[in-house]
């Protein structure tokens, strides 16, 4: 069982695995990390990205990487308009309130999609999907790896953003002393609108490079959600870096303790070792915030 | 004592439905609500006293819930002793959780979160562990007489769960008014202030979070005795917590009767919301969860906080709404 | 539709909680069983939440059943009384499931059918006893669901014993054809009721065939990457993988396989989630190839069957077991209510216990019912060949030869 043949596959996998797991994680870590929500709809939203990148495949023929262009944007104007005028009027800032509003948006999507589409699993069959990159012993899909490297870069350019950009830094000022950010004549809805926009848009591209080796229905969305918000807490709630460490480290964690206790004890794995990381570091793993 | 007399009233008045009607319907949806009810005081307890908000509420409801039905299945224990033993079991691992977390001096988020992980990992060894029936489920014998704890009359089960709301309904006031309410909603409100003062956060926190914990296993007992069958997405499943904040969110945190007006709105919104839409899946829920989001944006602090500010708008009482909007 | 004036009847029951001013309206349920223009019969299944795909199949197959039953003129012993559908949602759990039996029986349904999952099967069926109201099931697999000794509780198809027996009885005799090409095999399961249940008996009586289990893999529904099971079943390199899990799953596991290049003698399934699934032959028709399945299947020399597949195919839909099982039951229905002449509960019981009803689409033979279950209830096992599924036995239904081991890419 132990035997490098097999190993060494499984941490990559792991690694594949979890670069997705990363970028859903991402977008988690910056809404809490700046509005320091809890957002329920998160897996909801992400169950409707796929959907757009079925139904871009579908009827209009584009290819998932195509259809990320299209979609990013759109999905960044869906989560701001969400924001700014769902959640944040229907919340007065009441953290209880915000819980609520996003479960409720959570159980709309959801069905409405289910309402729209029905319960049918749906799959696209992409010709290069069986494709395989061949490392050692190891055969990776090529979606997977593609999708691999898609989140550093995207990742990456979140971490710019955040870095160089005015509204970056106006994120990044409202994350850390929301008080004196609007003193300092920062427009906080709009900026909360912002990045709930951005993390709307990370789902976007997470579902598009999802959807060639996965499935979409109204459900779909929900397997990714406790893993990310594990992810959240390992890496430090909004930190960037932490995200996307966080996810690669789960991925391995997870198909490692898959490997030896089963895929279904195996899921333990992951709690626990949240569970631990916040009894005794409950900064996360990987300190450092944005 | 002061404050139980409305309690009495709400109680006795539940209490004759069954002598109204005999439609099982009415009174099965009624158990399902007081059901979430008493889920949701114990919740309310320590999310609405204590300020501290659990997403694992269904730790210990699955608790209450597996100790009492493998009790009766693979040991021969009768089924109230069972019971008893329950939601003593449910205690008991509020309490461990409790006493961890604390410790570690986890709050807000990250206690939400970490009350969350705490249900999965229960949930992952129910589904795996021979002694739940794993996977397979664990199924009590259906064996309609009261010792066993089963009743051919639905009415009996009905004023079983009321009773039981009941007593955690007076057991919240009584809590409410005493020096261990006082410390908790302290606790809540700033919780340095009240160190300072004098007050061990920790061990009223632990407190507030078995006496919880009690509450919610009480309501895993009685699911199992009622359904007869339990598997480890049903006792442990994430449905679970989030009914049991749902009912005193809606209802009002930190109120006696928040979870049980709450528990009886939720689910009354989710039948009508299904019968308005006929047989179309999902549309249904689509407006439930519309509806709520407008109950939260209009009533934001609850329907008892909804209440409050009608009554101190049109000058019905001297007493105004506390807190404030943030 | 149809369903207005219940309706009418339960918003007022739930919305009045208990008011009384409501109880004059709460008794009517027993006025309206009186009426018998029509014998109303509940349609239970799970339409929305995590099994809202099978729910829904399983609906458009009773509801299929029941236009026909009333184009053809109704229960023609009633004088032609047509059959009204109460559609219910168990919205995917048990409670779901108990609820909306409570609120058919209190609309006056004669019997209740469906449920699907195990878990609301049993449920459903237990709140069903209460009112002795009959209880068809169309699928649960669960045996606890008809060894509880409840009177009003039938199962139409087959539980897990039966399904574990005929799939190995089969494997056996197909593993001999090809000179016992194959020893070792490794088991992948979904971790509930229906999967664990399945991996227990298969465990326990393999051995005693001759057969290695190498190891037993459970997985949790959803599973979001099947990368490390397919890792395990190249390093074991059993001859046989036998999945035993739900559609979803079953697509990724056979993908990954295909993606890994893992080709072991044989994929052997039983109840698999997509083995049997026109869906998954026509999107992945090469992942799909050569899949053996030992499921529920529709009898494929019956002509109302393939009309049947015919009709629902015009439609858009795909012919799924939960189509033709529900189908079935509904018909089966229909012919106790026929015999009982009458939408008494205790005589349409009465004549499902002594139904030797042949007219339904299923493998099965007349239905005879011990203690509640179809004793001619079977599993059937199919091949996936050239994008076509056939059934390879039991001999009788046949439409091609098992072939096997696979023959290598």
């Amino acid at each position: 069982m132990l035997s490098p043949v097999i190993l060494f596959p499984a941490v990559l996998n792991g690694l594949m695995t979890g670069a997705v797991y990363a970028l859903v994680a991402l977008g988690l870590t910056l809404i809490y990390g700046v509005l320091h929500i809890i957002n329920f709809a998160h897996g909801a939203l992400l169950t409707a990205a796929m959907f757009a990148a079925f139904f871009a495949h579908k009827l209009l023929g584009l290819d998932p990487y195509v259809a990320a262009v299209l979609l990013t944007p759109l999905f960044f104007v869906l989560g701001y308009g969400l924001q700014r005028f769902v959640i944040g009027p229907a919340a007065h800032g009441e953290d209880r309130n915000i819980l609520l509003v996003t479960l409720g948006l959570a159980v709309v999507i959801e069905n409405a999609l289910l309402y729209a589409f029905r319960a049918d699993t749906r799959t696209i069959n992409l010709p290069y999907a069986f494709n395989v990159v061949e490392i050692g012993p190891a055969f990776l899909a090529v979606p997977r790896v593609v999708a691999f490297v898609v989140v550093i870069f995207v990742a990456l350019a979140l971490w710019l953003i955040l870095r160089l950009t005015d509204t970056g830094k106006a994120i990044r000022a409202v994350a850390k002393e929301k008080l004196g950010a609007e003193l300092s004549g920062i427009d906080v809805a709009h900026i909360y609108a912002v990045t709930f926009g951005l993390g709307t848009a990370c789902l976007a591209i997470a579902a598009c490079l999802l959807i060639s080796t996965y499935y979409v229905n109204p459900q779909a969305g929900n397997a990714f959600v406790l893993i990310a918000f594990t992810i959240v807490v390992l890496g430090g709630m909004g930190s960037v870096a932490g995200a996307l460490i966080g996810g690669l480290f789960v991925g391995v964690v997870e198909s490692l303790s898959g490997l030896w206790l089963g895929e279904s004890l195996g899921q333990i794995g992951i709690f626990v070792m949240f569970i631990l990381v916040l009894l005794f570091r409950p900064s996360g793993l990987f300190g450092e915030r944005a | 004592m002061k404050g139980l007399a409305p309690i009495l009233f709400a109680i006795v008045a539940l209490a004759m439905v069954p002598l109204i009607t005999s439609s099982n319907v009415v009174i099965n949806f009624l158990v399902m609500a007081l059901l979430i009810a008493l889920v949701g005081q114990g919740w309310n307890l320590l999310g609405g006293y204590g300020g501290q908000y659990s997403f694992g509420h269904a730790a210990f409801f699955g608790t209450g819930a597996y100790v009492t039905a493998i009790l009766q299945m693979r040991y021969g224990i009768n089924a109230w002793v069972g019971f008893v033993i329950g939601i003593a079991a449910g205690a008991l691992v509020g309490a461990v959780i409790g006493l961890l977390i604390f410790r570690a001096g986890l709050k807000g988020s990250y206690f939400a979160l970490v009350t969350l992980a705490f249900a999965e990992v229960l949930r992952i060894v129910a589904s795996v562990a021979p002694i739940t029936g794993a996977g397979v489920g664990t199924l009590l014998k259906l064996d309609l007489r009261p010792e066993a704890f089963q009743f051919q009359s639905r009415a009996l089960f009905y004023w079983i769960i009321l009773a039981m709301v009941g007593l955690s309904l007076v057991l919240t006031r009584l809590i409410e008014g005493s020096r261990f309410g006082a410390y908790l909603v302290a606790v809540r409100e700033n919780e340095d202030a009240a160190s300072a003062l004098g007050v061990d956060a920790t061990m009223v926190k632990l407190c507030a979070m078995t006496i919880s914990a009690a509450m919610t296993a009480a309501g895993g007992c009685f699911y199992a005795q009622y359904f007869l069958f339990l598997d480890a997405g049903i006792a442990y499943g994430p449905w679970i917590s989030i009914e049991a904040l749902l009912a005193p969110i809606i209802g009002g945190v930190g109120t006696v009767f928040g979870p049980l007006l709450g528990a009886l709105v939720v689910k009354t919104l989710g039948e009508v919301t299904k019968l308005m839409t006929g047989d179309a899946p999902g549309l249904d829920l689509v407006i439930y969860g519309g509806v709520l989001i407008l109950v939260v944006a209009f009533a934001p602090r609850g329907i008892a906080g909804l209440f409050a500010d009608l009554r101190q708008r049109f000058g019905f009482s001297k007493i105004g709404g506390e807190g404030s909007r943030g | 539709m149809s369903r207005s004036t219940v309706t009418r009847r339960h918003f007022l029951q739930t919305s009045a909680l208990g008011a009384a001013a409501a109880a004059g309206v709460l008794h009517a349920p027993a006025v309206l069983r009186a009426q018998g223009s029509a014998v109303k019969i509940g349609v239970l299944h799970p339409v929305s939440g995590a099994l809202s795909y099978s729910g829904q199949q399983g609906r458009i197959g009773a509801q299929m059943a029941i236009d026909e039953i009333n184009a053809a003129g109704g229960i023609k012993s009633l004088k032609g009384a047509k059959i009204e559908a109460v559609l219910g949602d168990a919205q995917s759990t048990p409670d779901g499931g108990n609820a909306e039996v409570e609120k058919m029986n209190a609309a006056g349904v004669a019997a209740v059918v469906g449920g699907y999952a195990s878990a609301i099967c049993l449920s459903a069926s237990q709140t069903a006893a209460r009112y002795d109201l009959p209880y068809v099931v169309d699928v649960g697999v669960v045996d606890s669901i008809v060894t509880r000794g409840l009177k009003n509780t039938f199962r139409f198809g087959p539980g897990f014993g039966i399904i574990a027996k005929t799939a190995l009885d089969n494997l056996v005799t197909i593993n001999e054809a090809a000179g016992k090409a194959a020893k070792t095999v490794m088991i992948v399961h979904e971790d509930s009721a229906f999967g664990s249940g399945l991996a227990k008996l298969l465990n326990a009586q393999l051995p005693e065939r001759g057969f290695q289990v190498l190891e037993t893999i459970p997985h949790p529904t959803p599973t979001r990457d099947f990368n490390n099971v397919v890792l395990k079943i190249k390093a074991q390199n059993p001859d046989i993988v036998i999945p035993a899990n739900y559609y979803n799953e079953y697509v990724l596991l056979a993908r990954t396989m295909q993606q890994q290049r893992v080709q072991p003698k044989g994929i052997y399934s039983v109840l698999g989630g997509a083995a049997s699934s026109y869906k998954f032959v026509k999107e992945f028709p090469e992942a799909a190839q050569y899949i053996m399945d030992c499921n529920h299947w529709f009898d494929p020399k019956n002509q109302k069957a393939l009309e049947l597949k015919k009709k629902i195919e015009a439609k858009g839909d795909f012919y799924t077991y939960e189509v033709y099982m529900n189908y079935s039951c509904v018909l089966l229905l229909s012919d106790a209510l026929e015999r009982a002449a009458s939408a008494d509960r205790a005589k349409i019981i009465a004549a499902l216990e002594s139904s030797t009803f042949a007219g339904h689409v299923m493998p099965y033979g007349p239905t005879k019912f011990v203690n509640g279950q179809n004793q001619g209830a079977a599993p059937v096992n199919t091949q996936v060949l050239n994008k076509d599924i056939e059934v390879i036995f039991p001999a009788a239904f046949a439409s091609a030869k098992a072939v096997f081991p696979m023959p290598k890419a």
